[in-house]
């Protein structure tokens, strides 16, 4: 806020002039780097595909309906693969991340470097997106569930261990100091001063991730890696329309379910 | 509670309280929790024969990504690298500025009932599918390259954005908002300097976080044509040069976490 006073009168302005000015030049150098993004993306371009989009989105959308509905019958052991990977990969992620949040919380890490070693864990699980924790899984273990299984809990660590430890850094200290004061070990601090305070976001985390990770593993097929996305990629390159579309209805609909579900538990847990 | 000879009773030993307090329902999740993880590792069809001869192999593989081969022998590496960046950009910056129309949209306390409910829907079809079968489609309809991977980034970012935009719309004050309302301003204007404070540091944080996720995602999206480090680290597998793969990698992850430490930064800057 800045007061200019001038001679006859005193006017009011919400910033001063210098920080006006900042801003300003905040907001051009800002669109300067969009528009030459945006100049880099047009380049590498072809605009003749984009300007035949329309009719192209009209001509697969005329190809995809009516779904064919027959389909399903074939489509209900790749859901239940889909399923069995989220949930298996969210219990071997919640197994590891329980562990790595403890090191990495300020509060209850062993010592520093552990943190450091526990906070890389997290990143590094984070920046790592599951499609290519599979590709790379599908290598060593072959295609198939398993490798699906394993990407969606390596992913996972660093999701959930994020979210753990920033609420055990929240916690009241007063708790744990109060069981300290009755003489306990490290060990009965941490189950009986901590963990009780955490497990709701424990618990909370856990199903938010596995509602996440039933999304991510209706794609895991692309590259072999087991569930609906085998039966996705293969329908998209026969070009049998007729089946994605299906097969995009199923996604939607499971994904619905096990986002209500989600929200349900959570809501009975918090 | 009470009597004098019930303290000779009193508990000797004290436990825990359980976390379900419901004994059938505690029980009844514990026995089906037990079913069910016996009934997915059976139709896991985990081959042991197959591991076990995995594993020699996956340590091959695992030590043909070290060193890292920073050297990038065919200069795609980083060309792929700045692609990825100019698409998180611009796919987070188009993203966003479709997604304040349509969060505001959403907010049950600013817009009418059938408003609300097609931004709810639009928000529903945009979280429901991954970014990679967006792109699987806009590769379908834009050819292969940089730009369908723009266009299916921006639609999952609009998926993400306006739904928190929209629920921190409806959580902010109602007290600035009627202040601002009862000085005559009119709807921008009540927009303008009553909403757009209340959410604005949240907002700048998120979008630097989904920049964050912009780029993750950019590096996925190249793996079904979308342009990016995606296409350059697809074809380092597919060509078995796996040291190459380990350096985008590296770099991903380093990428990565510069923009997680600029985005706690910038949100302590605002607030």
């Amino acid at each position: 806020m800045a007061v200019i006073k001038t001679n006859n009168e005193i006017i009011w302005k919400r910033r001063t002039t210098k920080k006006q000015l900042a801003i300003w030049l905040a907001w051009l150098v800002g669109i300067s780097i969009v528009l030459f993004a945006w100049s880099i993306i047009s380049e590498r371009t072809v605009w003749f595909f984009v300007q035949d989009a329309p009719r192209q989105a009209a001509d697969i959308g005329g190809r995809m309906v009516p779904p064919k509905w027959s389909y399903i019958s074939k489509l209900i052991t790749p859901v239940w693969d889909t399923i069995n990977i989220a949930t298996l990969g969210t219990v071997i992620a919640m197994i590891i991340a329980v562990p790595v949040a403890f090191c990495a919380a300020r509060n209850t890490t062993p010592h520093s470097t552990v943190r450091v070693v526990a906070l890389f864990i997290i990143v590094s699980s984070r920046s790592v997106n599951s499609l290519i924790w599979a590709l790379m899984l599908v290598f060593i273990l072959g295609p198939g569930v398993l490798a699906g299984t394993i990407a969606i809990g390596l992913r996972s660590i660093g999701f959930c261990a994020k979210l753990i430890y920033e609420s055990i850094e929240e916690i009241d200290e007063n708790q744990v100091e109060a069981i300290k004061a009755t003489g306990a070990s490290n060990l009965q601090r941490m189950t009986y001063g901590i963990l009780p305070q955490v497990l709701p976001t424990i618990a909370g985390v856990g199903i938010y991730r596995w509602d996440i990770n039933i999304r991510e593993s209706t794609i895991l097929g692309l590259v072999g890696a087991g569930g609906i996305g085998l039966q996705l990629s293969a329908s998209i390159n026969t070009l049998a329309w007729t089946q994605v579309s299906t097969i995009l209805l199923v996604i939607l609909v499971t994904v619905f379910i096990s986002e209500w579900v989600s929200a349900k538990v959570r809501g009975a847990i918090i | 509670m009470g009597k004098p000879e019930n303290i000779s009773t009193y508990p000797e030993i004290w436990n825990k309280p359980p976390f379900i307090t419901n004994s059938t329902l505690r029980w009844g999740i514990i026995v089906g929790a037990v079913i069910y993880l016996i009934a997915a590792l059976a139709s896991m069809d985990i081959n042991p024969q197959r591991i076990v001869e995995g594993i020699p192999r996956g340590q091959r593989f695992i030590a043909s990504f070290f060193p890292p081969n920073f050297a990038d022998n065919r200069g795609v590496v980083w060309d792929g690298i700045l692609e990825s960046i100019w698409m998180a950009i611009i796919s987070t910056v188009v993203g966003i500025a479709l997604s304040v129309p349509i969060g505001l949209g959403a907010a049950r306390n600013l817009a009418p009932f059938w408003v609300y409910i097609t931004c709810r829907s639009i928000i529903a079809g945009s979280r429901t599918f991954p970014e990679i079968i967006l792109a699987i489609f806009a590769v379908k309809l834009f050819g292969f390259g940089p730009f369908a991977g723009f266009i299916a980034l921006s639609l999952g970012t609009i998926g993400f954005f306006a739904k928190l935009l929209a629920e921190d719309i409806e959580n902010s004050s109602e007290a600035q908002a009627e202040a601002v309302k009862t000085t005559g301003a009119n709807w921008f204007q009540w927009i303008n300097y009553s909403i757009q404070p209340q959410v604005m540091p949240r907002m700048i944080g998120l979008s630097v976080y989904r920049l964050d996720i912009n780029f993750r995602e950019s590096a996925v999206v190249g793996i079904v044509g979308g342009g990016g480090i995606g296409a350059t680290l697809n074809t380092a597998f597919s060509r078995y040069e796996f040291d190459t793969a380990a350096a985008i990698l590296v770099v991903i992850i380093v990428i990565v976490m510069v923009l997680e430490y600029a985005s706690s930064f910038l949100r302590k800057w605002v607030q």
